[in-house]
């Protein structure tokens, strides 16, 4: 282990912790504007998106970089990503839809359908993100864990399908996760190509 | 005889921090974090508001609901006006980049008077109004505001619109140079903004060109110097610091109509029966709502204006023309 590891993944957690920190201290500084429920459910949104983007990083950061601290710390990112999502849907259904006719909002509107797959998708793997599950999954953890690329598709595609008039932000966000994925299918086709040359 | 032992915690009244004196501490409290907050806001805007020049217009209480305003700082620091960007915050930021100061008018069209009006001789500041009206935008969030200016059929028949005059169209000011939001890249808009009523509807009497609220000319993220204001329809309907006004016999192609047809229509009146595909239109938030509460209400037909204004509809289907 490489020292100043713990001074890392502590500096990670600390900065995981600003998008959150930052919307506290708007609230607690009357900075939210007079309508508070687009910018909470806004920013706890793209905070989800991006942490999403940070733990699909760590596996080519791995690679590129040869060290495995990365891969340490992707567990603590894609929980966080999922908090973010919790806050989010909690800040939907609270500040935006309301609580009754929980279907209907659920099911009329597509970019909403969009949302609460990526949302769905990402509970499973939060929730089997403990050691004791990592091991007793085998093989079937690494399996059930690349659902996290739907995931982040679904939740940029959420995010699309919001835009109003202007899609600079959608396509900045869209390009990182299509260069992550990207170095993945590269990865794989490359891999593949090594296979059929040996036959 | 009464002998007071005063035990050792006893203060005498005297000591006593008067009630207006502590609870002045929280208004200074809450005066310091004002400050504070008022600070980091670019001194643009601040200079902005203080130099705003106060007009004087009769209220006109025919005209005016009792409901309570939404306040100043909300009502001029919450805007869309894409021309300076999408944030909500974005006009009240940018918006002094504008130059409203001359502003002229085209006039254009099927009208006996067209040409190229000074705003001062558009408007006649005697003969100024105040109108409380509410404002429901399209999002599901609502205000309610005090504006001054005059009603559009007044300033529509100095221009004498031809018969053949059934719509009148009208467009904002379009300048990248003055207006960031008309400079990004991956805008959608196609610029100038532009916007139409039907004539029936542009001289209805609520129909309304501000050019001030509050007392004030307008700020400028309020749409400066002159906006229309058509109470009973989304907000996006109420065009912003107009450049142009054109009567003519077709419909014209509005802004929002033209880059999502299937969300916006060219009535766009206020109706809770009919959802936005991407979200319901049959509760707002009224402005400022709650913290961590929404302050909702239930959406009203035509924002409840609907005695003023359901019978320029009557016989149309409201789903089908929204």
């Amino acid at each position: 282990m490489v020292p100043g590891y713990r001074v890392w993944w502590w500096s990670v957690f600390t900065l995981s912790l600003v998008p959150l920190a930052v919307l506290v201290a708007r609230l607690l500084f009357g900075q939210l504007g007079p309508d508070p429920a687009e910018p909470i459910t806004r920013a706890t949104g793209l905070a989800a998106l991006q942490w999403l983007l940070l733990t699909l990083a760590m596996t080519p950061l791995r690679k590129w970089t040869g060290r495995t601290e990365w891969m340490r710390l992707r567990r603590m990112l894609g929980l966080f990503a999922f908090f973010y999502a919790c806050l989010h849907f909690v800040a939907y259904l609270h500040l935006i839809a309301g609580w009754q006719d929980l279907w209907g909002s659920f099911t009329r509107r597509p970019y909403i359908i969009a949302g609460l797959a990526a949302f769905l998708m990402l509970l499973p793997l939060a929730l089997t993100s403990t050691r004791a599950a990592i091991k007793a999954l085998g093989r079937r953890w690494r399996l059930l864990h690349r659902l996290i690329y739907p995931a982040a598709i679904a939740a940029w595609i959420h995010y699309l399908w919001q835009a109003r008039a202007d899609i600079g932000d959608m396509v900045l966000y869209g390009a990182v996760l299509g260069a992550l994925l990207g170095v993945r299918l590269a990865g794989w086709a490359g891999a593949k190509m090594r296979i059929m040359t040996k036959v | 005889m009464l002998i007071r032992n005063k035990p050792s915690w006893h203060i005498s009244h005297a000591e006593v921090t008067p009630e207006p004196v502590y609870l002045a501490r929280r208004q200074f409290m809450a005066g310091t974090l004002a400050t504070a907050t008022a600070l980091m806001l670019p001194a643009s805007l601040l200079a902005e508001e203080k130099g705003l020049r106060s007009l004087s217009a009769a209220p006109n209480p025919d005209y005016s609901t009792a409901e309570t305003k939404t306040p100043f700082s909300d009502v001029t620091r919450y805007n869309n006006f894409y021309e300076f960007g999408t944030g909500k915050g974005d006009p009240a930021r940018y918006a002094h980049e504008m130059q409203v100061e001359p502003w002229f008018v085209s006039v254009e069209g099927e009208c006996a008077r067209p040409g190229r009006y000074n705003l001062a001789d558009l408007i006649n500041e005697a003969a100024l109004e105040e109108r409380v009206y509410r404002l429901r935008c399209v999002e599901a969030w609502s205000m309610v505001i005090p504006w001054v200016g005059v009603p559009l059929a007044s300033l529509i028949e100095k221009f004498e619109p031809a018969p053949s005059a059934r719509y009148v169209y009208f467009e904002t000011l379009h300048d990248p140079a003055q207006m960031r939001g008309q400079r990004g890249r991956f805008s959608t808009i196609e610029w100038p903004y532009r916007e139409g009523l039907r004539m029936d509807e542009a001289v209805h009497p609520l129909t309304f060109v501000a050019v001030g609220l509050y007392g004030r000319v307008l700020p400028n993220q309020n749409g400066a110097p002159l906006r229309l204001v058509v109470p009973w329809k989304y907000g996006f309907k109420s065009i912003k610091s107009i450049v142009r006004i054109r009567f003519q016999a077709e419909r014209p192609k509005t802004t929002w109509e033209q880059m999502a047809p299937h969300e916006y229509g060219f009535y766009a009146n206020v109706n809770p029966h009919v959802d936005h595909p991407r979200w319901s239109q049959r509760r707002e938030r009224r402005l400022p709502s709650g913290l961590l509460s929404p302050n909702w209400m239930d959406t009203r037909l035509f924002n409840g204006y609907e005695a003023e204004v359901a019978h320029l509809y009557a016989g149309m289907n409201l789903a089908e023309h929204y």
